[in-house]
């Protein structure tokens, strides 16, 4: 099968995850039926399409940072771009109100000054081995930040609201929440797919790929900017979301072999789809609440990730 | 094209690696630049690909190649690791492809020119076989062929190649001795490090013998190529076998 039809078949199924979306809830919706009606409108459709947002940048910046690190254990949390993101969302929720736009606009800063203190961090040497250790720093840091954030929360409500929303959820977004997040994740979406030669050069080592004639500080740089962007506005949305960048690269690299450049499209459209189908699934969930979206994923990537771990330990790559 | 150094110096942390390199390494011969462990030869063709920070200037024709832009010099001089990992398992005609990546402008497909390059570095190292294999199954010796495959492709002016014998067998070193050979008789450069002083022997036109940063020798084969030369460097005594190449061997470490 030629690639185009592959990624043919992932585009269809994309489009199906979405319809699902639309349709799956606790109350079914016809897609057939009333197109205009309010829940359609109101909540499924904002759900969806930053259902759609999320998993792609998810899945592409799996493959970007999973490329420029040669480590298929890469995913974006390593960066340290969405702890910090989660700092800024988890102060905005305590310290200033909490409403979305708050919480969109600290959870940017969050994503900006994680981008700001990793390109210091690394502006010396731009290598992936300094990058993942600033990016390693500034992860337990933020975290670090965020427990004494709650610890100082003023009564037991905030804490749980703030653990709510850091558990990661597309539950209750509006077309605004969508409005100010997509663009954002489209722009770093681009800037990152921008990669995909430097990454491919990069397979053979720093020196070799320099000796190609990639700028190392070039790269950094936009993967700097493209995390920053995409998982910054996707953590300002939603909470934070895992599994997905590190899970949708291992499973497509079968599929559409092991070259970075080859897995950038195919892990954005993977990984919208595995996002919508996820967030369906967990509005089925029984009872009167939802699972929430981060823990879905975590519940269904773990077992998974381990499975695939254990089928392709013989080989010499997972 | 010559390659020129000039006065090139490298430090890692406190330590110097080289020091002040004079030389004028000759386009359309093979240089092989000798030396025991840790003599900065390695080194020495980093700071010709820019690769260090160096004192001292590395010039291509007239050109610094510090300040060239970084496709163009890529173009310009290919470079093959002695590092030969390749980190994820990719064909091996997607590894040779990666040597045409300079040549190819943003995003477009590899040009009906860049194919028949990648074919020809194919056929030239005898593994167009293999080229659909995944790079994880293939031989170290394989693997080495088609790396080296990747800078063939690439076809620069200067060829830097590290260790590019080591791992091979011996019907594939004598192979890849002429491949360079015939690379460099089409005027272009080339400058390997080698370990096998036979070898250098055979292949190269000049020899570089490097020995803590410093160059001890450099001249043509046959004037390099002596146990008088090679004995103080190496700390083992070398005899001398007759025959078309002048052929050193190291024959006992001498006593310290």
């Amino acid at each position: 099968m030629t690639r185009a039809a592959k990624l043919a078949i992932l585009a269809a199924l994309v489009v199906a995850a979405f319809a699902l979306s639309l349709v799956a809830g606790k109350q079914w919706l016809p897609l057939d039926g009333d197109a205009a009606s309010a829940i359609m409108i109101e909540l499924r459709l904002p759900r969806a399409l930053l259902g759609l947002a999320l998993g792609a940048v998810l899945g592409l910046s799996g493959a970007v940072l999973q490329g420029y690190l040669r480590n298929p254990l890469a995913d974006p949390a390593v960066v340290g771009v969405s702890s910090s993101a989660a700092l800024g969302a988890v102060a905005a929720i305590l310290y200033a109100g909490g409403s979305s736009l708050a919480v969109f606009a600290a959870a940017m800063l969050g994503a900006g000054g994680a981008m700001a203190l990793l390109a210091a961090l690394t502006w010396r040497s731009p290598s992936p081995v300094a990058f993942i250790l600033a990016g390693t720093v500034l992860s337990s840091l933020a975290g670090a930040l965020t427990a004494f954030l709650i610890s100082t929360a003023a009564n037991p409500y905030a804490i749980a609201s703030v653990l709510d929303w850091l558990m990661g959820a597309l539950t209750d977004r509006s077309l605004d929440d969508a409005a100010r997040a997509i663009p954002p994740m489209a722009v770093g979406a681009g800037v990152l797919l921008l990669t995909a030669r430097a990454l491919d050069a990069l397979t053979l080592g720093e020196d070799a790929a320099r000796s190609l004639g990639v700028r190392l500080g070039r790269l950094q740089a936009l993967v700097v900017i493209g995390t920053g962007l995409t998982i910054g506005a996707g953590v300002a949305v939603t909470g934070v979301v895992g599994f997905v960048g590190l899970v949708v690269p291992h499973l497509l690299r079968p599929v559409f072999g092991h070259r970075p450049s080859d897995l950038l499209l195919p892990s954005a459209l993977g990984g919208a789809a595995l996002v919508l189908v996820a967030d369906s699934l967990c509005r089925l969930a029984p009872g009167a609440g939802e699972v929430r979206l981060g823990v879905a994923m975590a519940l269904i990537g773990a077992p998974f990730f381990l499975g695939l771990l254990m089928t392709y330990r013989n080989r010499a790559w997972i | 094209m010559d390659l020129t150094f000039d006065h090139v110096g490298v430090s890692r942390g406190k330590r110097r690696v080289l020091h002040g390199i004079d030389a004028t390494l000759r386009a359309g011969r093979v240089t092989a630049i000798l030396g025991p462990n840790g003599a900065g030869k390695s080194t020495l063709l980093k700071a010709a690909l820019a690769l260090l920070p160096t004192t001292g200037v590395v010039r291509l024709g007239v050109d610094p190649v510090a300040t060239m832009d970084p496709r163009a010099r890529a173009r310009a001089i290919g470079y093959l690791p002695q590092d030969a990992a390749v980190h994820w398992n990719i064909r091996a005609r997607d590894a040779v492809a990666l040597g045409r990546l300079p040549h190819r402008s943003a995003y477009a497909a590899p040009s009906a020119v860049d194919e028949a390059a990648i074919d020809a570095a194919l056929a030239a190292t005898e593994t167009a076989h293999l080229a659909y294999r995944p790079i994880g199954e293939l031989s170290g010796g394989e693997r080495a062929r088609v790396l080296l495959a990747r800078v063939l492709a690439g076809e620069p002016r200067w060829l830097l190649a590290d260790e590019p014998l080591a791992s091979l067998d011996p019907a594939h070193q004598l192979d890849v001795i002429a491949r360079l050979r015939a690379v460099a008789a089409g005027g272009r450069g080339v400058a390997i490090v080698l370990h096998d002083i036979v070898q250098a022997g055979r292949l190269a036109d000049d020899v570089m013998v490097l020995k803590d940063g410093r160059i001890v020798a450099f001249g043509a084969v046959a004037d390099v190529l002596t146990p008088a030369t090679l004995e103080p460097v190496f700390e083992v005594a070398f005899g001398t076998l007759a025959g078309p190449h002048p052929i050193c061997i190291a024959i006992e470490r001498l006593g310290r």
